[in-house]
């Protein structure tokens, strides 16, 4: 059964930069299609750093590299992604009378595939 | 350019410097930039941060056409005249992005989506659209950054992660400078972050306090309780992951303070909560007035998000989502936000100024903008560019176009161009759209 974890999308510096060089560079698309998981958690289902993972919710489903999170930087059970069009691709469209999706905070499922 | 020095003879490869200009790249807009100008390239960006440096030595013109039609190159003109044409067949149209530009270029877009009763709306929606519509929920205890940088002895950045963000807010504005009241700079103020991710801001802080996911709003009505002397149980601890005494230490530090700031980030907007997390920092903010002077700031993101509230709102009376297809302005989020639009299928045809709606949006939005007409202006071929049904390549403000930005704290900035761009700007390019309807619709009255 994939254990379930709530995926938070952000802004980085690496993310800024290449954006600028450009969103078709292979830097950007590195940048913003790499998921970030604390190490407990990772150790814990038999992740290691680079391997391919799932990531998917109601919405959508992508398979991606997964890091370890430097120590302390992230609780178990989070993950982290840097803002792009991976993580609108599993963003709800619901926005709640607001005008605004749920672009942080997203309830996912993850599971390893492959080593990376 | 009035702010430029020649200084080599023209028969030589031009070198310019620039100096004063803005970066508007985030919300800092700063503008303190050195920049050196090669051959219609920008060699050196002096006082510029990483993302700053990325922004101006990365820019270049790209080569593509003026304009499009469905991915054929045509004529300005032609371009202009379908544009015309859209707008003026389509029963909502819907006006987008803007934070990319000039308040000049959003005056008319803003203009534009009025004379044919459409909707405008801008990046703001999908960003600090939920502080929009705090604001007029609970009002703003606002302040300059020029105030934060001369006052502030007390900063609580939430919910967000300025040193990546926007690397230059701690030592320009909020953190690290020295200030009329606060002479010792960074050792006379005390600085706490408040996130659910221990990120590379919290190493600048003296303290971090990580709050469990989804409970900014438990979190801040608990720090409201505190302020005004009622109890909270320590079972505040497990739904929130912050200890009651950790909670009463800061509230009672934050109503000692001489004058504090809550800058808080998109990690309060984007999650559960949305207005909700805002409008309670804001009355937290409103709250210790009563005790001492506090406001509360949104860290905006886009160069001229801000701009593009400002003109929305002294346009029409409200800062996004606004419909304009009664002859008065409505304001409903949820209702005249782009993303609801789109995914509705409700908008018949889309103007997008400088702004990537297909590379953002969720699918089913993104599935709508496809299958109506699109006006996209954008410098690059981005991916909304790709399917628009007319495309036009333009200036890239603040680098290639001179104007006005907002920085994030509503205060007006002038941009001075480093060099001039083949392509036209968004004011010229929207000017020409709309004199075209303009035209047409009085030979048609």
């Amino acid at each position: 059964m994939p254990e379930t974890f709530i995926l938070i999308p952000g802004r980085t510096s690496r993310q800024g930069t290449t954006l600028n060089e450009g969103k078709y560079t292979d830097d950007y698309k590195d940048e913003t299609n790499t998921l970030i998981a604390s190490g407990d958690d990772m150790r814990r289902l038999g992740i290691a750093d680079g391997d391919l993972v799932r990531m998917w919710n109601e919405v959508g489903s992508v398979v991606l590299p997964c890091k370890s999170a430097s120590a302390g930087e992230m609780p178990s059970g989070l993950l982290f992604i840097s803002y792009g069009p991976t993580s609108c691709h599993l963003m709800k469209a619901e926005t709640h009378g607001s005008g605004m999706p749920d672009s942080k905070g997203m309830d996912v499922f993850l599971e390893r595939v492959a080593t990376g | 350019m009035s702010v430029a020095e020649q200084t080599q003879e023209s028969t030589l490869p031009s070198l310019t410097i620039v100096k004063d200009a803005a970066c508007t790249f985030c919300g800092c807009v700063c503008d303190d930039m050195e920049l050196t100008v090669e051959n219609n390239r920008i060699t050196k960006a002096k006082n510029a941060c990483v993302l700053g440096k990325a922004w101006f030595l990365n820019h270049h013109i790209d080569d593509r056409p003026d304009a499009t039609i469905k991915g054929q190159p045509v004529s300005y003109e032609e371009a202009i005249e379908y544009a015309a044409d859209i707008l003026l067949n389509a029963r909502n149209p819907v006006t987008y992005g803007l934070s990319d530009t000039t308040c000049e270029a959003q005056r008319v877009a803003v203009a534009i989506t009025d004379w044919v009763g459409g909707t405008v709306d801008t990046t703001t929606s999908v960003c600090h659209g939920p502080s929009g519509m705090a604001f007029q929920g609970v009002g703003e205890v606002t302040a300059t950054l020029g105030e934060i940088k001369n006052r502030a002895d007390c900063v609580i950045y939430w919910g967000g992660n300025p040193a990546e963000s926007h690397p230059r807010h701690f030592t320009r504005y909020s953190l690290t400078p020295k200030g009329q009241f606060l002479p010792n700079g960074r050792k006379d103020r005390y600085a706490v972050l408040i996130d659910v991710r221990k990120t590379k801001s919290a190493k600048a802080m003296d303290e971090f306090i990580q709050i469990k996911p989804r409970c900014d709003f438990e979190l801040i009505w608990a720090m409201r309780a505190l302020a005004k002397g009622v109890e909270v149980g320590p079972e505040i601890e497990q739904k929130t992951g912050v200890p009651l005494a950790q909670l009463q230490a800061l509230v009672d530090r934050m109503k000692t303070a001489k004058f504090g700031v809550i800058l808080f980030g998109m990690g309060l907007t984007m999650t559960r909560g949305k207005h909700m997390n805002t409008e309670a920092v804001l009355s937290l903010a409103r709250d210790l007035n009563k005790f001492t002077r506090w406001t509360a700031k949104p860290m905006r993101g886009h160069g001229n998000v801000t701009g593009a509230d400002n003109v929305v709102s002294w346009s029409t009376g409200y800062p996004f989502g606004v419909n304009l297809s009664r002859g008065y302005p409505r304001f409903n989020p949820g209702e005249y936000t782009t993303s609801d639009l789109l995914l509705r299928g409700e908008a018949d045809a889309a103007m997008i100024i400088a702004s990537d709606p297909m590379s953002n949006f969720c699918q089913q939005a993104r599935d709508h903008f496809v299958r109506i007409p699109t006006i996209v202006l954008d410098p690059k071929l981005s991916e909304s560019a790709k399917v628009a049904t007319v495309a036009f390549t333009t200036a890239t403000y603040g680098i290639n176009v001179a104007g006005t930005a907002y920085r994030m704290d509503d205060v007006p900035i002038y941009l001075r161009p480093a060099f001039q761009s083949k392509y036209r700007s968004d004011y010229e390019i929207l000017k020409a759209i709309e004199t075209r309807i303009r035209e047409r619709q009085l030979a048609a009255s």
